[in-house]
């Protein structure tokens, strides 16, 4: 158990620094005008080369990246350009985070408490208008763009309830509205994946087996069926990590909040080199530390996984 | 009693001379074979067809693209790029709400936004067409070494591994930064992301396929590696392909609205579903023209929601599980 947990993570790690690398060299392919900034305009082109080559862009690609990964061991991400003129990455990130990580964790804590019971219930009454609305709801919210449900829902409903249509840190009320956003598409994907196991588990035979032997329905759903159905789901927790990060990126810039993901699209809009390298690669850490965990919790929760043989691909 | 007699005298009834002579043998007969005649894409059709809802939005769905590809020479149809002018002040005829003139209003730079919507429609459609065609040639070529060569099977799974951890919308939108915005980077950009899902898909299922006794038997016959995948095991697939392809047609329409929205989508001269959403979200503070951003979010939503629906009913069908 713990090797396998060993191991996983040694793999995670690999994938990291594999990663960080990539994202590196693609990133020195970006326009150079991102490092220079507002100041661009007014640079002779001399000017312009002795600045980049103070930055360390005229060094050979190894050295850079050998730079780069000191630096990135001593926690400096580099300074901001355009975003907040020489402001140290690390610090205007350091401000965003915590808003980021509130909504985040509130949005999947709030998918899991809603998703898995809706899954459940669907399955319970399968073929009936319980199950028909939530499979409307699950392929509307999968199959529409998010974009599109998020501004309605900030256009209408703010309207509709006479809501500030913006985040505004000291009214709870604007808290509401992001949250449930953000939690839509993972409670489609729990529900569906949810429903999904249960429909499996109920059609097996040790359910008939239950059933036959006058087993409580209600014993049925809560001690066999549900306690299958809840090891694949562990699964989903990385991939609800995943959605809520995306979904951070239109949610916090559409009701202003002052996360990293609306970071993101400011500073993509304002060439911001060093401000989008470093989300890139934190969001891509994000991704990497969810499925490491989603792996760890699924070897957790289900005894029959093997542990240390082979690859396994889900 | 009567019981008795009535059995005799049927058994009297049936039986005649014929039944006392030997058979002939028939060389032709004999020869002859059980013929069923169980075509796949008729069944798969057959099925389809049943269920009616899927039905009905593939015709809308024929429809919408039909009417997108002739709609530029119907007559009275205005560019989607020209700016038009308010012919009484002579300045651009910006917002106008829709009239007879301009049936869904105009942009808020005097542009017809009927035939903008629409223009936009055809982009993003052909956007999603061809992500989902080379997705798909890409995806199931990788897919199908990935499951069958025992030799390529380490590396695949451990790039797939490294791949998979990379979260899609960071390389799409690293690629749209370098690549600059175009149709072209646009496609390229989702299709860099979008065929890991159908390889592993593929490879998950070939998987399990290539060590059945048909194929053994096969391989054991001389068959070739390529007519093995090609005639054995890719017509097994044909129902998760379809569903794959039908939904990177949506997923695609909705990254290129994602791209829009963070500013790596396509420039405005080249209208496009994300673009026409993105003018609309600009204006939406005012109610009165959420017009420009309701007109284009139901036509992505019906698109969408068919190409989803399609696609799975279509999964179901093509499956023979399901055939009668």
């Amino acid at each position: 158990m713990l090797g396998y947990i060993v191991k996983r993570l040694l793999q995670s790690v690999v994938t990291l620094f594999v990663i960080i690398t990539v994202v590196f060299f693609l990133l020195r392919l970006l326009p150079e005008e991102g490092y220079l900034g507002a100041a661009a305009d007014k640079m002779t082109p001399e000017q312009q080369e002795v600045y980049l080559t103070n930055l360390g862009l005229r060094d050979p690609i190894l050295v850079q990246l050998g730079n780069f990964y000191l630096d990135l061991l001593r926690g400096d991400l580099g300074k901001s350009i355009t975003y907040r003129t020489d402001v140290p990455v690390i610090d205007i990130i350091a401000d965003k985070i915590v808003y980021s990580f509130a909504f985040g964790v509130a949005a999947v804590a709030l998918s899991i408490i809603v998703g898995v019971p809706l899954g459940i219930f669907m399955a319970q009454f399968k073929g009936r208008w319980l199950d028909r609305l939530g499979t409307g709801y699950i392929v509307f919210i999968v199959a529409v763009p998010s974009m599109v449900y998020y501004l309605l829902i900030q256009v209408y409903i703010t309207d509709f309830l006479n809501l500030p249509m913006l985040f505004n840190e000291d009214k709870p009320i604007t808290w509401v509205l992001p949250l449930i956003s953000l939690s839509l598409g993972p409670i489609a994907s729990y529900a569906m994946w949810m429903r999904r196991y249960m429909v499996d588990e109920l059609n097996k035979d040790y359910i008939k087996l239950a059933r036959a032997k006058g087993v409580k329905e209600r014993t049925i759903m809560f001690r066999h069926v549900m306690r299958n159905a809840f090891i694949p789901l562990a699964q989903y927790l990385p991939a609800t990590i995943l959605l809520t990060i995306t979904g951070s990126i239109y949610i916090e810039s559409l009701y202003s909040i002052p996360g990293m993901g609306g970071l993101l699209v400011d500073a993509i809009q304002r060439q911001d080199n060093p401000v989008v390298q470093a989300l890139v690669l934190l969001f891509s850490s994000l991704g990497i530390i969810g499925l490491f965990l989603g792996d760890v919790a699924m070897a957790l929760v289900d005894p029959r996984i093997k542990f240390g043989k082979g690859e396994s691909v889900r | 009693m009567g019981l008795y007699s009535e059995e005799i005298r049927n058994i009297t009834d049936k039986s005649s001379k014929q039944l006392f002579e030997f058979a002939v043998a028939d060389e032709n007969n004999a020869e002859k074979i059980g013929y069923s005649n169980y075509s796949y894409w008729r069944s798969t059709w057959k099925s389809f067809l049943k269920n009616k809802v899927a039905v009905s939005l593939l015709i809308l769905v024929i429809a919408i693209v039909l009417f997108v590809l002739i709609q530029p020479y119907l007559p009275n149809q205005k560019s989607p790029t020209e700016i038009y002018l308010d012919p009484e002040t002579g300045y651009q005829a910006r917002n106008v709400p829709p009239n007879e003139e301009f049936w869904f209003g105009t942009n808020s730079i005097g542009q017809d936004l009927w035939s903008r919507i629409w223009a936009g429609t055809r982009t993003s459609l052909f956007i999603g067409v061809v992500v989902a065609i080379v997705e798909a040639i890409i995806g199931i070529t990788i897919g199908a070494l990935w499951g069958y060569s025992r030799k390529l099977e380490a590396p695949l799974t451990h790039a797939y591994n490294v791949i998979e951890n990379i979260p899609t919308t960071i390389v799409l939108i690293l690629m749209s930064l370098i690549l600059r915005p175009s149709i072209t980077t646009i496609i390229v950009a989702m299709c860099i992301t979008g065929w890991v899902e159908m390889a592993r898909f593929i490879r998950n299922q070939i998987v399990i396929l290539r060590d059945r006794e048909y194929n053994l038997a096969s391989r054991t016959l001389g068959t070739p590696s390529y007519r093995i995948i090609l005639k054995n095991l890719l017509p097994y697939l044909i129902s998760i392909i379809m569903l794959r392809m039908s939904l990177a047609v949506p997923y695609a329409i909705g990254a290129e609205v994602f791209l829009t929205y963070i500013g790596l989508g396509l420039p405005v001269s080249e209208p496009s579903l994300g673009n026409l959403i993105n003018e609309g979200r600009v204006l939406m503070m005012s109610p009165d023209l959420r017009y420009q951003l309701l007109f284009p979010s139901i036509v992505l939503s019906v698109i969408t929601i068919s190409f989803y629906i399609i696609g799975n009913s279509f999964a179901d069908a093509a499956d023979p599980k399901n055939h009668v």
